[in-house]
């Protein structure tokens, strides 16, 4: 053969296991080793913005709680802009836009506080809605889920997003919109993730 | 600076699939309904960025970075390196690897691990570092050791190390496991065969690396980690060739 490509494959992925909090949480594995864990704090104290916090649950195919469960977030700050060296912008100092998030281990109940990102430029001149992206891992899932978290108060915004329009199931569309309340003085969104089933969350392959 | 180029299509035929029956986990917790497919944006093509700070020096040294003073933990000392890279072999230089592992004699240091065989009260059994400029890496540690788990009755995991890896993008997030070279377990194992291609598997396999070795000291195991690679440049939304 005269021509060769050359590329390299992409590593396979393997499932990340029930002890992810080892290597990625060590305090809730039970034990302190880093001086700083990463992921904690998503937005930082100097970031503008209404301050929010999701919580949700990863449910299984019969039903039941993922107890072991990793999510990581990755989002742009209240002005639409991603922390990233390449991105045009500036955000505040102290805001990363990433987290990580582990489940309380009985209840499989996970949550994390955040600023309320802001609209984007999506593809071809249509703006996003704001949203969060998910990356899930546990047990049992061979490569990581990616989902997006969108907000219920967004009406307007979310019919538009190219993303969300290009799910051709409109029911479907339902499990990316996080459903706003307020709480003791907080704005809680509840966002639960369904693995199967009628209600399986739309995944996406970025 | 030109905006970041968005990444080549993962094959979904050489990563494992969603379901793998012989891995009975991923039965329940496998999505039914096809993914859907999303051209990049700059939700995809940017991620997070981690520096110096973010860690310690030590945080590479799974013999020393939970060890009591003058102690080490049991076990064969090892070092695994190598370099991140991407599908255009660029080198993935200053992100973030992450690693854990069960000790050797096959036991995490974690509250939900119930197997018979000890803590090591000198191994934590978790390390990070930073890629340098030319994409490389290293980890101090020890051999872990394999162990049974729940899925058929007589399941026994390969020794493996768990790897974690960032890239540049968060849709180049990685989570995979390290093998060692030479392990009967490896070709036993369903949670290795949920990957459906030999050839893929083996890209799981850390070589033996005698000339990397320390003599008398430690052995050493190479492990080239591969991350989706990207289009050269992204102008106005219209793909640019390479």
């Amino acid at each position: 053969m005269v021509h060769k490509l050359n590329y390299l494959k992409e590593t396979p992925s393997q499932t990340a296991g029930p002890y992810v909090h080892i290597g990625l949480a060590p305090g809730a594995a039970g034990f302190g080793i880093y001086d700083q864990e990463l992921g904690w704090d998503i937005a930082g104290p100097n970031a503008t913005g209404e301050r929010i916090r999701v919580e949700g649950l990863v449910m299984d195919g019969t039903g039941s709680p993922v107890k072991d469960v990793m999510l990581e977030t990755w989002q742009a700050n209240a002005a639409g802009v991603y922390a990233h060296p390449e991105h045009p912008g500036e955000t505040e100092d102290g805001f990363r836009g990433w987290g990580r998030v582990i489940t309380d281990f009985d209840s499989g109940e996970w949550g994390f506080d955040t600023v309320k990102p802001g609209a984007m430029m999506g593809r071809n001149g249509q703006m996003m809605a704001p949203h969060i992206n998910l990356w899930i891992v546990a047990r049992g899932i061979n490569i990581g889920l990616n989902t997006r978290i969108y907000f219920s108060d967004e009406e307007t915004a979310n019919a538009a997003d190219p993303v969300i329009s290009l799910i051709e199931w409109e029911r479907r569309r339902q499990t990316l919109i996080a459903t706003r309340s307020e709480q003791d003085g907080k704005v809680v969104y509840r966002f639960d993730i369904n693995l199967q089933g009628q209600d399986e969350t739309v995944f996406f392959d970025i | 600076m030109p905006k970041p180029g968005e990444f080549y299509q993962r094959d979904r035929n050489w990563q494992p699939p969603a379901l793998v029956p012989d891995y009975k986990t991923s039965v329940a917790r496998s999505p039914k309904y096809s993914l859907i497919s999303l051209e990049n944006s700059a939700s995809e093509i940017t991620g997070p960025v981690f520096g110096h700070d973010d860690i310690d020096a030590i945080d590479n040294d799974l013999i020393l970075n939970f060890a009591q003073d003058g102690q080490a933990p049991i076990g064969e000392r090892i070092i695994v390196h190598g370099r991140v890279l991407d599908e255009n072999a660029r080198p993935v230089p200053n992100t973030l690897v992450e690693i854990w592992q069960a000790n050797a004699g096959g036991r995490y240091r974690h509250k939900k691990d119930t197997y018979l065989a000890p803590v090591d009260p000198n191994f934590g059994g978790c390390g990070r570092t930073l890629t340098d400029d030319d994409g490389y890496y290293f980890f101090r540690t020890i051999k872990p050791g394999a162990y049974p788990w729940r899925n058929w009755v007589n399941n026994w995991r390969p020794a493996h190390i768990h790897v974690s890896v960032f890239g540049t993008g968060f849709a180049q997030r990685l989570i995979t496991q390290l093998y060692f070279e030479g392990d009967p377990l490896i070709a036993k194992c369903p949670i290795v065969n949920t990957v459906p291609d030999p050839e893929a598997i083996q890209q799981l396999v850390a070589l033996l690396d005698m000339n990397a070795s320390i003599p008398l000291d430690t052995i050493a195991y190479k492990f080239d980690i591969v991350l989706r690679g990207r289009r050269s440049t992204l102008f106005e939304n219209r793909l640019e060739g390479n």
